[in-house]
């Protein structure tokens, strides 16, 4: 399969001398959902700032659909789309403005930069707004506005920086599913994100990214068979005083009606709630304490934490 | 990036900073045309006829070509600067430095718009004169050819300011501290004739004269200094600056991390 995004020993040392990247290889196949995690500082924003060439590489070689940015930088950029984490576009500009103009950049004409934007401005139910100026929209309207502004030129690949940080429930689930939509339509799609349920949702694989090296890259379903625990939280009908002598488990009880536990993934939950109604303790309810993914994020990261003698390194996120 | 293309984007960029700077007329327009009236008013009607002919025409005949002159110099140059550093400032220089518009073309289009308010801010300051003078063509040619080469110098010397500016004040210090000063005493005013020989020596190392006097010359048909030489030294400070800002565009110098 083609290649979409190829990283080979790519490093980045700041004036200041912060190692943000230390010498990654990644690769991105064609149609991937991919994920890049990583606490902050781990960078992430170095590597995609790096990709779309706002940062500048220490060394290392990056190729987009085969096309090395250093060689042929005009065609890489053409496969290139990318949504910043922060708002970047003129404030004062028109919404539809904000759009032919970008897409102006890429050497649209005029005809067909008014088509494209909209097209993808009525795909993010901006249409309506496409005479306002882009200060007036909402936060969630402006995250939208500039997915809208990275696909006008139609990019192969689209690399989204926290696309749905300080967005709602309601309107990250839709930004989701039209993700899902472009991504169904042949569109490779890289995000960073600290929502690790956006991350267990949508990408196929993860990579995980911390103090400038990447800790993990695989699919998302192995990645989640890696798990060998996973803590509940019940909520139980009787009130209790101390957790309950449960023999292969370990937990705590959090208040007098609810229990913690931590439960191995070759233990069955049936087995639990037989030991628990010896005890004459009824479960009302139940939940996972975290996300699972978020659990071996935490874990994986901690780990790194603990070989490099602890502490994170202070840094660009 | 195919020519076509690179057209495209050269287009974009010089319609996007016509459009800033006719959205925000009455900051762009309206401000020079008040002052240069100003000008007309006090140095023309009022003080001018006490002072007498100056290198043998009117005073307002002589003072007005220097007027049109400075404006044509402060609104390019301020044009860019602003609008370079604004995008700066609001991160919207990345929509730029993410496509493929090459870094000559991202120079020409900041370029031309600040041609485009500096020449759309002379021709109203010209039509105003009109108000208080008739104006004579010596030279066309000159006039429009001076125009234009002073318009794209100080736009490329605007721009190379915005991309040092790290804040608003820094985009307010050249134009305070050396443009005025070296626009002042370029010859708007008076003739440098006026001056005892070191001075006029002094004055002599101040490019801005050359392009005024140049500029009136196209008007009145009388300059202090070569007309020829005036056009080689603006065209070699045009070479100079442009490949100095392609430099810096090229490193990504306070643009790229």
């Amino acid at each position: 399969m083609t290649s979409a995004l190829s990283i080979r020993s790519l490093r980045k040392v700041y004036d200041n001398g912060l190692e943000a990247l230390k010498g990654i290889d990644l690769d991105v196949a064609e149609g991937d959902f991919f994920a890049l995690l990583g606490p902050n500082g781990a960078g992430k924003s170095t590597a995609i700032g790096i990709i779309c060439s706002l940062v500048r590489k220490t060394s290392g070689t990056i190729s987009v659909f085969g096309t090395d940015i250093d060689r042929d930088f005009s065609q890489a950029k053409q496969y290139l789309g990318v949504v910043p984490q922060e708002f970047n576009f003129q404030q004062f500009e028109k919404v539809i403005d904000i759009l032919v103009t970008q897409a102006g950049y890429y050497g649209l004409p005029r005809r067909i930069a008014e088509e494209r934007s909209e097209k993808y401005l009525r795909q993010l139910g901006l249409w309506d707004k496409r005479d306002n100026r882009a200060r007036m929209l909402s936060g969630g309207m402006k995250r939208r506005l500039m997915i809208a502004r990275a696909l006008v030129h139609e990019p192969r690949l689209l690399i989204l920086d926290e696309p749905t940080a300080g967005v709602d429930i309601e309107l990250r689930r839709a930004t989701w599913q039209f993700l899902r939509d472009i991504n169904a339509r042949g569109v490779t799609i890289i995000l960073t994100t600290h929502y690790l349920e956006e991350a267990e949702n949508l990408c196929n694989r993860i990579a995980i990214i911390d103090r400038g090296r990447i800790v993990e890259n695989t699919s998302t379903r192995q990645l989640l068979a890696k798990l060998s625990t996973e803590t509940f939280v019940l909520d139980t009908r009787e009130q209790l005083d101390a957790f309950p002598d449960l023999p292969g488990y370990t937990g705590r009880l959090v208040d007098s009606h609810s229990l913690e536990i931590e439960v191995e993934k070759s233990q069955s939950l049936n087995e639990l709630f037989a030991s628990l109604a010896e005890h004459n303790v009824h479960v009302l309810s139940m939940r996972n304490k975290t996300n699972r993914l978020e659990e071996l994020f935490v874990s994986l990261v901690q780990a790194g934490a603990d070989r490099a003698g602890g502490g994170t390194d202070g840094g660009r996120s | 990036m195919k020519a076509r293309q690179q057209w495209v984007a050269f287009v974009t960029i010089l319609t996007r900073e016509v459009r800033r700077f006719m959205r925000i007329w009455l900051q762009t327009l309206l401000p020079p045309a008040i002052t240069i009236v100003l000008y007309f008013v006090i140095f023309g009607t009022l003080i001018g006829p006490r002072i007498g002919a100056m290198a043998g025409h009117t005073y307002i005949d002589f003072v007005v070509p220097g007027l049109i002159m400075m404006s044509v110099i402060t609104n390019s140059y301020s044009n860019v600067v602003s609008s370079f550093y604004g995008n700066k400032f609001q991160g919207s220089i990345e929509e730029i430095l993410v496509s493929p518009v090459p870094n000559y073309v991202i120079l020409l289009g900041f370029v031309f718009g600040g041609v485009a308010r500096g020449i759309a801010v002379g021709a109203i300051v010209t039509l105003l004169s009109l108000l208080f003078t008739s104006l004579q063509l010596h030279h066309l040619a000159v006039i429009l050819g001076m125009v234009l080469l002073t318009a794209i110098l100080f736009s490329i010397a605007g721009l190379i300011n915005a991309i040092f500016a790290e804040s608003f004040d820094d985009i307010s210090i050249i134009p305070t501290f050396v443009l005025t000063p070296l626009t002042y005493l370029g010859g708007v005013f008076y003739s440098i004739d006026m001056l005892p020989e070191f001075w006029q020596a002094v004055s002599r190392a101040n490019p801005i004269l050359y392009m005024v006097n140049a500029f009136r010359y196209g008007f009145l048909g009388t300059s202090d200094i070569p007309v020829s030489g005036a056009f080689l030294m603006v065209s070699a400070f045009i070479a100079l600056s442009y490949v100095y800002a392609i430099h810096l565009l090229a490193r990504g110098r306070r643009l790229r991390r």
